[in-house]
């Protein structure tokens, strides 16, 4: 038994997960008298209890076994399904989930969540007649037993792969064992197949371990033998009798025959585990190894699934790029310089293929965003049970691509969002039905391509947001001034200022201290925006927009002297030739460039930054408006070059984080280029105002005193 | 053009590296260099490449020693000036100035950082007894760059400590 299965515990993992959210989705939209969704719901449980058995991760076998019980009534009619039973389910689900999580990072966990789910289960099971649910809990306990167990294989058992000895070495991982071999029915030696097996075994063995256990370690062979297991007596040896094992004895005692591992080898025990389920305090095999492999499965996070479509397309790719290259370098061995057009030709394909392979390789980072969505039907209805307000949740454009990493990161701030629409959004239902809205309220959850960009919509049919009351709200907590004067959507984003909390009183559901600002951070953070649009009594939608990769950047190339510089298109709100009328210079050194109502200040990069310029006068020169943290700022540059898309390539590997710069990525011609951090720009260029200020003023009481 | 031609003049590997090279040795081997006329030396395994000078993109507001960034094979590489880092002598960039860029692991990270010397000059080997303590008065380079000084017939080396020379103090943010 002990064949290196560890290796298989990711996969058994990621699939368990995929079953588990399978099992939820399932759940949530079960109708009586769908066998079809109750069907695939008993085979997600089905799988991970198998799973979990040939891991020896006990507890969740136990686990799913009553939940697969209850299932298995549902499936025959026996049972019909009830809303109780469903959250028992789904909370089972979350047992579960916490069990395989526990499990995998050898971690302890919530017990007496568990214990409680379980009961619940076993008490709805008592309610009919159920099977029994543990028919090996009341010999678990933990006396030491010794079993008498016949083994006789059938001949060819060896032809299909298994082994005898194996199989030994690991019931005696279980504990003292003593091994008897039956020959008599051995035929005559002329009469002998060398690749069958004759010989049948008695085995005596002394173990804390459930017959379950025992039973387990034949799980392959089950078929293709006689096996008989039956208790002798329960003796009462002191526990310390049987030492304790060391993590590495397991492996020993495979390499070694039956005979010497009868020596004493009994897997730890886990005293910390007290709950019912855990009555089989004796772990399998594996699961020793499963301390040594869980550090490596948590470094293996990273995997991703990729369609076969995929992958066939990037051998596609391949091929037609294994054919240009030895194309062009036949064409290179005798080049002649009438030959200048295949050659043009020739890497004109080549950057065809490029591109191409390009995209197809930023396409495996890619995943469907139901990924990031499928956790919201169950929020929303834990959600609407907990506030009592009926809530449907309609989801769009699952479909939509988005990268990996970006997925990973958006998953929270979407959660809080959510979690605000149903908060804060959406009305109770007496309240819904008084203003002539259905009693129902929607949540929308919609992403789709827009440029390179991804949009995700978060919309909910609620009353909208109270522009006043958040207006009043930013006054109290001194955002703003009582006097200013703000268009809706400058009212709205104040919401995403730090502190900022309209609700009116605290629920435990978004009011957490964890504000719209976090979301609005991590969201700047992935280099995406977030809108908001509300309708008073129609309802609000926000609306996020994020890059479709972190590995590139749509970028504007600007020159300012020597240097050429990169502003993320994101950021670009236009470029225009200043008009020297429009220039105002204020508060002693600060131009102000009127662009339409606004006042935007420019920022001359060559100051900023310490180098020359062509042209150092405002006017006439080029600008880049740009918008960061709703500020507007104009850029000045000396020449706009090309739009392109650039990779990023980070400073701090091998030099430090610059104020003012994300990073650096290779032009073309292999030189490299700075891009722009706008809001660092922003930054830097008030840290040095302040600076300024300060030194003003000291160099004007040092006159002061000398006067 | 014929390739395969350009392919058999090329020397064969060995020819020329190995000449002149003594690799019979018990001891450490060391790149040596110039700053202005002073010798100077670094352990030969911390070396990645050694390259000849050219303008790198520039960091803003960086201090006045680390010329900018370069592309080493798709690797940004920032490019410190040894001779203004220390105060020797004169910068001023020839055909004949090169970058040696160092490589050194710290912490399970891996940093690279090119120095720009006046001139590359030899293979130093010497053993660990023969590098003797640096002197406490101190000219421009700071001490703790320092790991000892070799003597080469009627020459003194600094070796340098690698490490040290890698570390970059943060950026003042703001400078006038």
């Amino acid at each position: 038994m002990s064949i290196e299965l560890s290796q298989f515990i990711p996969s058994f993992l990621e699939e368990s997960f995929e079953g588990l959210e399978l099992m939820e989705s399932s759940l949530l939209s079960l109708q009586p008298g769908d066998d079809e969704a109750i069907n695939s719901i008993f085979r997600a449980a089905h799988s991970i209890k198998g799973g979990a058995g040939t891991f020896g991760f006990d507890q969740v076998t136990e686990f799913t076994h009553l939940v697969e019980t209850l299932l298995d009534e549902m499936r025959d009619g026996r049972r019909e399904i009830a809303q109780a039973d469903i959250e028992i389910l789904l909370d089972s689900v979350d047992c579960i989930r916490i069990l395989i999580e526990a499990a995998r990072d050898d971690t302890s966990y919530d017990e007496d969540k568990i214990a409680k789910t379980s009961q619940a289960l076993e008490q709805t099971l008592n309610t009919s007649q159920s099977v029994t649910s543990n028919e090996n809990s009341p010999k678990a306990d933990s006396g030491l037993t010794l079993w008498n167990i016949l083994f006789v294989p059938e001949h060819h058992l060896v032809q299909t792969g298994n082994d005898p000895l194996l199989l030994f070495s690991a019931l005696a991982d279980l504990g003292f064992l003593s091994v008897q071999a039956k020959i008599n029915e051995l035929p005559a030696l002329t009469d002998m197949d060398a690749e069958e097996i004759y010989i049948g075994w008695q085995l005596e063995l002394k173990t804390y371990a459930s017959e379950a256990d025992i039973r387990e370690v034949f799980e392959w062979v089950e078929d293709e033998c006689r096996l008989e297991i039956s208790q002798m007596e329960a003796v009462n040896l002191p526990a310390e009798d049987v030492p304790k094992k060391e993590v590495n004895t397991s492996e020993e005692a495979i390499e070694s025959s039956p005979e010497i591992a009868a020596k004493p080898t009994a897997p730890s025990e886990k005293d910390d585990t007290p709950s019912p389920l855990s009555q089989s305090n004796q772990q399998a095999p594996t699961a020793n190894k499963q301390d040594k492999s869980s550090p490596k499965a948590k470094q293996e996070v990273g995997s991703i699934r990729v369609g076969v479509d995929k992958v066939d397309m990037l051998i596609n790719l391949v091929g037609e790029l294994v054919i240009t290259q030895s194309m062009l370098s036949e064409l290179g061995n005798d080049f002649e310089m009438n030959k200048v057009e295949r050659l043009t030709s020739g890497l004109e394909q080549l950057l065809q293929n490029t591109k191409e392979l390009q995209e197809s390789v930023m396409r495996i980072r890619m995943l469907p965003i139901s990924f990031a969505f499928n956790r919201f039907p169950r929020l929303v209805h834990d959600l609407s049970k907990k506030t009592g307000k009926e809530i449907e949740l309609v989801i769009k454009g699952e479909q939509t691509e988005l990268d990996k990493t970006v997925m990973e990161q958006i998953g929270d701030p979407l959660v809080h969002l959510v979690r605000n629409a149903v908060d804060h959004g959406i009305e109770f239902s007496d309240v819904r039905v008084a203003k002539g809205k259905p009693a129902k309220g929607t949540i929308t959850l919609d992403a789709y391509h827009l440029g390179g960009n991804i949009v995700i919509e978060i919309n909910d049919d609620g009353g909208g947001i109270d522009r006043e009351a958040v207006f009043n709200k930013a006054v109290e907590k001194n955002i703003i001034e009582p006097t200013t004067s703000l268009s809706d959507s400058q009212v709205f984003d104040l919401l995403f200022e730090p502190g900022f909390s309209t609700a009116k009183e605290l629920s435990d559901i978004s009011g957490r201290g964890v504000g719209m600002d976090v979301v609005k951070r991590n969201i700047q953070a992935l280099g995406g925006r977030i809108q908001v649009e509300s309708t008073p009594g129609k309802g609000s939608t926000f609306k996020v927009n994020l890059p479709l990769t972190l590995a590139i950047l749509d970028g504007q190339l600007v020159r300012v002297g020597t240097e050429t510089y990169i502003i993320p298109l994101i950021t670009i709100v236009e470029s225009l030739q200043a008009k020297s009328e429009l220039i105002n210079r204020v508060s002693g050194d600060v131009i102000l460039y009127r662009l339409r109502e606004d006042n935007v200040p420019v920022i001359p990069i060559y100051q900023l930054f310490n180098i020359c310029a062509d042209s150092e006068s405002i006017d006439d020169a080029l600008l880049v408006v740009v918008e960061a943290d709703g500020l507007k700022i104009g850029l000045m540059v000396d020449d706009l070059l090309a739009q392109q898309q650039v990779v990023i390539k980070s400073l701090e590997d091998n030099y430090q984080q610059v104020e003012g710069i994300s990073g650096a990525t290779i032009l073309g011609d292999g030189s490299v280029a700075m891009i722009l951090d706008i809001p660092g720009m922003i930054q830097l260029a008030t840290h040095r105002a302040q600076r300024n200020q300060q030194v003003n003023i000291q160099t004007k009481i040092a006159e002061g005193e000398t006067v | 053009m014929d390739i395969q031609a350009l392919a058999t003049e090329v020397p064969i590997e060995g020819e020329y590296s190995l000449e002149g090279v003594d690799f019979i040795t018990n001891g450490e081997q060391y790149l040596t260099f110039l700053l202005d006329t002073e010798q100077y030396a670094v352990d030969i395994l911390c070396v990645e490449e050694i390259r000849s000078w050219e303008n790198p993109t520039k960091i803003p507001n960086a201090p006045i020693y680390v010329k900018g960034v370069i592309n080493m094979r798709g690797v940004i590489v920032p490019i410190v000036d040894l001779r203004l880092k220390f105060n020797i002598g004169k910068a001023k960039y020839t055909e004949t100035t090169v970058v040696i860029v160092l490589t050194v692991e710290s912490n399970q990270k891996s940093r690279t950082i090119g120095f720009v010397v006046d001139a590359v000059s030899d293979v130093l080997n010497a053993e660990e007894n023969e590098v003797k303590a640096a002197p406490t008065i101190g000219g421009c380079v700071p001490l703790h760059f320092v790991t000892g000084l070799i003597n080469v017939g009627d020459n003194v080396v600094t070796l340098l400590n690698v490490e040290a020379l890698q570390a970059i103090e943060k950026h003042k943010s703001i400078q006038g």
